[in-house]
């Protein structure tokens, strides 16, 4: 077997550097490395080599775990163009989407406290769409217009949209829906 | 893990929770994100006429850390002006509040919701003078 540590996750799988890519080559690429370092099959290898198994194995796990996620994706694609989220550190969202963030939270935090199912169930629905249409947005920024920039800014805002499906879940699981 | 006393005391009870109204004078608001734990943090100050913060208030959807770093920094904000209340640095308010390490973007984002908050009325009040200024003199160049 041949390790070459310096392959990207895209590489290693042998799969194209792009947001959209086909979850069941994806998953089968990942298998088929998995079977080829499964330490029943080097139990008659040296010390040196089952360690090199076992940190192409650890490897391809993380890639695999990021790959997965589309924000995992997303968040890697940009790192492998030079472009960083700062998320713990970028706090200049445009005023407009978090004021828009501050509504949401409101309108979730009143249907909660009125109980109102129904109403969460709807914000729920409204969140859905909102967030495939951001995806569908940053696929077209990230495979076809490459505009790193501008797509980092919308794996922050859905990094906000994240939390507010949360935050609907959590009300929701309280009021037993 | 557990908050601090300090924390708790300002989650608990935080400190001038609120809005201003929209007509007040003298008063800007600065709002901020963290992306990391998608934290939303609204903090808006009264300044007088001698360009000082009288008043300030804060609305936060976030964690117990974020909320008790905007209770404190608008308790630290008021009677200071608008370059004293710029000086508040991230570091002063995890420290007060012995925030984690993994809760220290919750103090940056108090920090940078001072500087919003500034900014914005800088904004305004620049424009304001501008305008003074301007009256019955000819600022047509």
């Amino acid at each position: 077997m041949n390790f070459d540590f310096s392959k990207n996750h895209f590489e290693l799988f042998g799969i194209p550097p792009l947001y959209q890519i086909d979850a069941i080559q994806l998953e089968q690429a990942y298998r088929d490395i998995q079977s080829q370092v499964h330490p029943d099959k080097f139990s008659h290898l040296s010390d040196a080599e089952r360690r090199l198994s076992m940190q192409w194995s650890t490897q391809a796990n993380e890639a695999y775990q990021t790959l997965r996620q589309p924000l995992g994706r997303a968040r890697y694609l940009l790192h492998l163009n030079g472009v960083e989220l700062h998320e713990e550190t970028n706090t200049a969202m445009s005023p407009a989407f978090l004021m828009q963030q501050m509504e949401w939270r409101e309108a979730i935090g009143e249907a909660r406290a009125a109980k109102d199912v129904p109403e969460l169930e709807h914000l729920s629905g409204q969140l859905r769409a909102d967030i495939q249409a951001q995806q569908d947005q940053l696929a077209d920024l990230l495979d076809k217009d490459k505009n790193y920039p501008k797509a980092a800014e919308i794996v922050r805002e859905l990094k906000f949209m994240g939390k507010l499906r949360e935050e609907i879940n959590v009300a929701l699981e309280a009021l037993d829906a | 893990m557990s908050y601090s006393t300090k924390v708790l005391d300002h989650y608990e009870n935080p400190r001038n929770v609120g809005t201003f109204g929209k007509d007040d004078e003298g008063v800007a608001t600065g709002m901020v994100g963290a992306p990391a734990c998608g934290d939303v943090m609204k903090l808006q100050i009264k300044v007088n006429k001698d360009g000082v913060i009288e008043d300030a208030k804060f609305k936060t959807y976030g964690c117990g850390s974020a909320i008790a770093s905007s209770s404190l920094v608008t308790e630290w904000v008021k009677g200071k002006t608008l370059d004293e209340a710029l000086s508040i640095k991230n570091t002063q308010i995890a420290e007060e509040l012995a925030l984690p390490p993994v809760k220290i973007h919750c103090s940056v984002l108090a920090e940078d919701a001072i500087k919003a908050a500034v900014a914005d009325y800088k904004a305004k009040h620049g424009a304001m003078v501008e305008t003074a200024a301007c009256k019955g003199s000819d600022c047509s160049n």
